[in-house]
């Protein structure tokens, strides 16, 4: 019997059509929609007189735009509320499975409100106009990111254009260090690959240190498989994957759930199925990550120092560092640890979740945010992580020390709301880009882990939050 | 969507690698609505000395004097010359809006990142990746020769320099066939609506769950 890749069989299961060159109809099960990407699309239904082929594929909410705090004034900013407004009006018009609206106890960042809701189901093929959507793939999901126009296009045929793409497999064996999470795995990979490194594969994270995280783990890895360059990140199924999603909202039920189970258990690559490339990491070598440049892959370790561009031997690498350490406001050789942060954002689709949030306050509790940090933030990624997040206490937690507690979206992430740095301000961030002008013009990020970014708040500096623990 | 056949355009070399979307349009930007009108904040945090915001008069603004899109000699560009990775992070189908807006109909580097590359040719872009040697060249005859140009001819895959090279380049069939007729791709796809339809039946008898 021939040996399958979990991504072939999540690839064959789902072709429409084929034409000879290779390019495919691939059917769409679940189509996540929010507010920035897709009034183009709707409008070019319109235009051309097309009606949307299922919308009881669509999940929407509004979370790019929307404020984190003083949500009794609503939104201030018109254009973002013009937006907001259209996604509303779009959604009333045409219908939806759920849509969880600006205020609503379930909006949150799309790629939360998927999981947590049990929208994103082992089996299915997942797209949103986000480049993120590869998350979804922690949930042996083939998820891709598409641009407006295939958002349109997977409205009114509920299929998408697709090649196959090669497979990449990320194989992390051995126990992690305490302190470490699957952000520094992530950032790791993507320090030894580059960020160009999985473009045209779908990569699949696999060996005993994946199997060993949470969902809410392996979710960060494949959120981040994209700055990898792969537009795919996958996670088999196992017994993590299906008691996560036990008893979600929009799980199956009954004898439904038992018939669900028994064919996700099929969602994983076939023993010894080859895959076209192979990367093999020791969990026991990855220390916590800290990225200094403004590209992921400029990455380095704690104990690390900001590289000299004039060790680099090719010419476009070594200028291309150069820019970046201008613009990060870095010298050469200068200790991870001795940098200075202003300040600290815990959040984004990367690291929003409950476990996030638990990791991060307790390297929080009982102490305080460093004098020098202006703003230190915590913004859960959804309503219902807030609530559960609130519950449990940890917003006290993160209060008594001095963060702010907001409101569930995207915020710093892409400062697209009221949440930025100001030109020349330095951030410890959860998030997943550190491109120049990501979190605001001119300011400065820096990729780290959830309880990196707390060790940093609490410092003032990059530390070592083993040292803290 | 415009046909795509024969260009004969004007060069622009942008020296950078890993050019990322949020460069070619700063998020500010992604709040409108429409699709159109992107072309002059393409590369807004480069090409001028102030912050942009939407709704500005672009007109009145200072331009950044190195920016090389801002130099005189690359005023009508259509070909934009690239490096490695170009179009990476964000998805935003405003990035390729935006390069299209402003003029150009052809991107050639060493790489492209994948979304970008594909959102390229739904808005009758052609992006064209050539071997480093070839894009190396290509820089070097850029800086040094005012005036430029490059014919692309998408029927022949090929692009001819001003001193008679011919370079070849591959393009998907099916991409090139849509380009060189302008054709929409979901027309195109619904051609195959019943298949989609039974596919759909079949899924739904077979995993009843996903439909509920
Ligand atoms: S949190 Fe950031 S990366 Fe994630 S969807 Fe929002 S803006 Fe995109």
């Amino acid at each position: 019997m021939a040996l399958h890749t979990l991504y072939e069989k999540l690839w064959n299961s789902h072709v429409v059509h084929e034409e000879d060159d290779g390019t495919a109809l691939i059917y769409i099960d679940r189509h996540l929609v929010h507010e920035v990407t897709s009034p183009q699309a709707f409008e070019g239904l319109r235009l051309a007189g097309r009606k949307p082929w299922r919308t009881g594929s669509i999940v929407a909410t509004a979370d790019h735009n929307t404020p984190t705090d003083d949500w009794a004034s609503g939104i201030k900013d018109p254009i973002s509320r013009l937006q907001v407004e259209t996604l509303d009006a779009n959604i009333r018009e045409v219908g939806a499975k759920a849509y969880f609206p600006f205020k609503d106890l379930r909006q949150g960042i799309v790629h939360v409100i998927g999981p947590e809701n049990g929208a994103t189901l082992p089996g299915m093929t997942v797209v949103c106009g986000d480049s993120h959507t590869s998350t979804h793939g922690a949930f042996a999901c083939l998820a891709h990111g598409i641009g407006t126009s295939e958002v349109e296009h997977v409205m009114a045929t509920q299929c998408l254009l697709q090649k196959k793409s090669k497979t990449l497999l990320i194989k992390v064996d051995g126990t992690l260090g305490k302190g470490v999470s699957a952000k520094d795995i992530i950032l790791h990979v993507i320090g030894r690959i580059g960020t160009a490194g999985g473009t045209g594969y779908a990569m699949e994270f696999g060996g005993s240190a994946i199997r060993a995280l949470s969902m809410e783990g392996r979710m960060t890895l494949c959120n981040m498989a994209i700055e990898a360059g792969a537009r795919a990140g996958l996670v088999g199924v196992d017994e993590v994957t299906i008691e996560y999603l036990r008893g979600r909202d929009f799980a199956p039920k009954g004898d439904l759930w038992d018939k669900a189970v028994e064919y996700w258990r099929t969602l994983v690559s076939d023993h010894g199925a080859p895959f076209d490339r192979v990367v093999e990491i020791d969990a026991r070598a990855i220390l916590p990550q800290v990225t200094w440049g403004t590209s992921p892959e400029m990455v380095t370790t704690i104990d690390g120092t900001v590289p000299d561009p004039e060790k680099e031997t090719d010419p476009v690498r070594r200028e291309g560092y150069a820019r970046a350490l201008e613009y990060m406001g870095l010298t050469p050789r200068t200790p991870i640890s001795s940098i200075k942060v202003d300040k600290v954002f815990i959040g984004s689709c990367t690291n929003s979740r409950i476990e996030d949030l638990r990791e991060a306050a307790s390297v929080v509790r009982g102490r305080q945010v460093a004098d020098n940090i202006k703003l230190a933030l915590v913004v859960p990624g959804s309503g219902l992580v807030k609530r559960q997040a609130e519950a449990e206490g940890l917003d006290k937690i993160f209060k008594a020390a001095g963060f702010d507690w907001r409101e569930p979206g995207c915020s710093m992430c892409l400062a697209m709301n009221a949440d930025r740095l100001e030109p020349g301000e330095r951030c410890a961030s959860t998030s997943n880009r550190n491109f120049e002008g990501r979190q605001g013009p001119g300011g400065r990020t820096h990729l780290v882990s959830p309880a990196m970014a707390a060790a940093a708040a609490i410092a003032g500096r990059f530390v070592d939050v083993r040292e803290i623990l | 969507m415009e046909k795509f056949t024969i260009l004969h355009g004007l060069v622009a070399p942008m020296d950078r690698a890993n050019v990322d979307t949020d460069a070619i349009i700063p998020k500010q930007f992604l709040k409108s609505i429409k699709r159109s009108g992107f072309g002059p904040n393409l590369f807004d945090e480069w090409r001028y000395m102030d912050q942009g915001q939407p709704g500005m008069d672009n007109t009145k603004r200072v331009l950044n004097p190195n920016f090389v899109l801002n130099q005189a000699r690359f005023q009508g560009a259509k070909v934009l010359l690239t490096r490695d990775n170009f179009g990476c992070g964000s998805s935003r189908e405003h990035a390729p809006w935006a390069i299209e807006d402003y003029g150009f109909r052809v991107l050639i580097g060493t790489s492209f990142a994948d979304i970008f590359f594909s959102n390229c040719f739904k808005n009758g872009l052609l992006p064209i990746k050539l071997p480093a040697a070839e894009v190396d060249a290509l820089f070097d005859q850029v800086t040094v020769t005012p005036g430029y140009s490059l014919r692309i001819d998408l029927e022949a895959q090929t692009i001819t320099r001003p001193d008679g090279k011919v370079i070849p380049f591959d393009v998907d069939p099916f991409r090139k066939y849509c380009l060189l007729n302008g054709f929409d791709d979901i027309g195109l796809t619904l051609r195959h609506a019943e298949k989609i339809r039974e596919f759909e039946s079949r899924r739904q008898a077979e995993q009843p769950w996903l439909f509920t």
